[in-house]
């Protein structure tokens, strides 16, 4: 679904990512961890196509996205993307939010869209605040609708750039509880997250981050029980001692 | 001084006073409309990255800028004659609608950098065009986020009518003007005007604060 294949970029002279290579089957689900300044977000954001990539290849679904002739609003319409800011559109409602890309995008008509909409606010708990705005909402439900807007797209996988590290600790299993009922339904995903336990639960692999590098890509048995690297010894030493 | 005022000139005036006051208006509102079009595209332009239309579009700024509008009233007036035929009326309206779209798109590409980078890529991310995520996400945040700025710059440009005087387009101030010495009564009229552009612009202000708590984004 998801392949990476030596991809390297550069901000300026600043190599962010080296030589990364990876790939996502259909119904798999990595996590991506790694100390901050990894390179994990800016890899994710290169898989749609947000952030432009100087060497390698990135193909989703069998489209080459850094291909300049490539379609990027296509691809991306059904490649669903959850940020760590949320970044609903603070000035649409919520059931707006989840309208306006299947209008302006897929070409819906209100009805239809408003109807998927009203079932997957449904489907994430917050069908009561439908008509509210985002600034009125926690985070946890901020993000919820956001996962749900990108459901809304109908995606064939989704990506996760830190879902909730901008959540208060007590927010933070609303979110996870919806993500791990996706997973279980087999969706493809792609999940940058510090969240180890989340990671034991539904993950398939784990691809730990290093200076920009894939320093170790293993089934998730493998990386908790014993791990290749030295680093990502001393990182999961550190982090799951908390 | 005062008991030589003689105020009851003001009415015979009044149908001459209210064309200009409709001209004024209505050099505002098409300075105001055609200044943001025109600015939002300059704004787009400028920070669309591309080389050749940024430096076209910041020169072209920067030049508005740099003149006084007065000068810039001056000058299309004396030169357009050498190309088309035209009114001072017609004159002062391109003027403006150029001069304060410069201005305007200061104004807008300032709201255009409030919104954070994160709303972009979640419009993109969901498969929208740069146009579709312009129109429908950023530039609604934007106007929203600059409306105290807009509305503000449009009250400078609603006083700053009264330098079409200069080539003897009839606005307000110069019918009250113009009134005045025909009347021998200028001190009177210029009084009268003055209240007019305090009375319009004061309850603007008001409206403006209206406004700001009715669409004001809840964050």
């Amino acid at each position: 679904m998801i392949q990476i294949q030596n991809v390297s970029k550069w901000y300026g002279n600043f190599q962010v990512l080296t030589d990364c290579s990876t790939h996502i089957a259909k119904g798999e689900v990595v996590v991506v961890c790694g100390p901050s300044g990894s390179g994990k977000s800016t890899l994710i954001k290169c898989v749609n196509g947000l952030e432009p990539v100087q060497q390698g290849k990135i193909i989703v679904n069998g489209t080459q996205v850094n291909d300049p002739a490539t379609d990027l609003p296509k691809l991306r319409s059904h490649v669903g993307m959850v940020f760590q800011h949320f970044e609903l559109f603070p000035h649409m409602s919520i059931i707006q939010n989840l309208a306006i890309g299947q209008t302006k995008v897929l070409g819906r008509s209100a009805d239809e869209a408003h109807e998927r909409g009203m079932k997957l606010l449904d489907r994430v708990g917050i069908k009561m605040h439908a008509n509210k705005f985002p600034g009125e909402l926690s985070g946890g439900q901020q993000q919820r609708v956001a996962i749900a807007r990108a459901l809304s797209m109908d995606p064939i996988c989704m990506l996760f750039d830190e879902p909730t590290s901008a959540l208060d600790p007590e927010m933070i299993s609303e979110v996870l509880d919806v993500m791990v009922d996706l997973a279980n339904e087999g969706m493809t995903m792609m999940v940058v997250t510090h969240e180890m336990g989340f990671a034991r639960k539904v993950a398939h692999r784990v691809v730990f981050m290093d200076h920009g590098q894939i320093v170790e890509d293993a089934p998730k048995e493998d990386f908790f029980g014993k791990p290749h690297s030295d680093r990502a010894q001393q990182f999961l030493s550190k982090i799951l001692n908390h | 001084m005062f008991n030589n005022f003689d105020f009851s000139v003001i009415l015979p005036s009044l149908p001459y006073i209210w064309e200009g006051l409709m001209f004024s208006f209505r050099l505002t509102v098409t300075a105001m409309l055609g200044g943001i079009i025109i600015g939002t595209l300059l704004a787009l332009a400028r920070l669309s990255g591309g080389k050749t239309l940024g430096f076209a579009a910041k020169t072209y700024v920067d030049l508005m800028r740099s003149v006084p509008l007065l000068m810039m009233i001056l000058w299309f007036f004396l030169l357009a004659p050498f190309f088309i035929k035209i009114t001072p009326e017609t004159s002062a309206l391109i003027t403006f609608t150029l001069f304060q779209a410069a201005f305007y798109s200061e104004i807008m590409r300032a709201g255009i950098q409030s919104i954070p980078r994160g709303q972009i890529n979640a419009s993109f991310a969901i498969g929208m065009t740069y146009w579709q995520t312009m129109g429908y996400v950023i530039l609604p945040q934007a106007f929203r986020n600059m409306i105290p700025v807009l509305l503000t710059q449009t009250f400078i440009l609603f006083q700053d009518t009264s330098l079409v005087y200069a080539i003897g387009a009839t606005d307000l101030l110069k019918a009250a003007d113009n009134t005045g010495k025909l009347y021998g009564r200028t001190v009177e009229m210029l009084i009268f005007v003055s209240l007019i552009y305090f009375v319009i612009c004061f309850s603007l202000s008001m409206f403006v604060k209206y406004m700001n708590k009715r669409i004001a984004i809840i964050r």
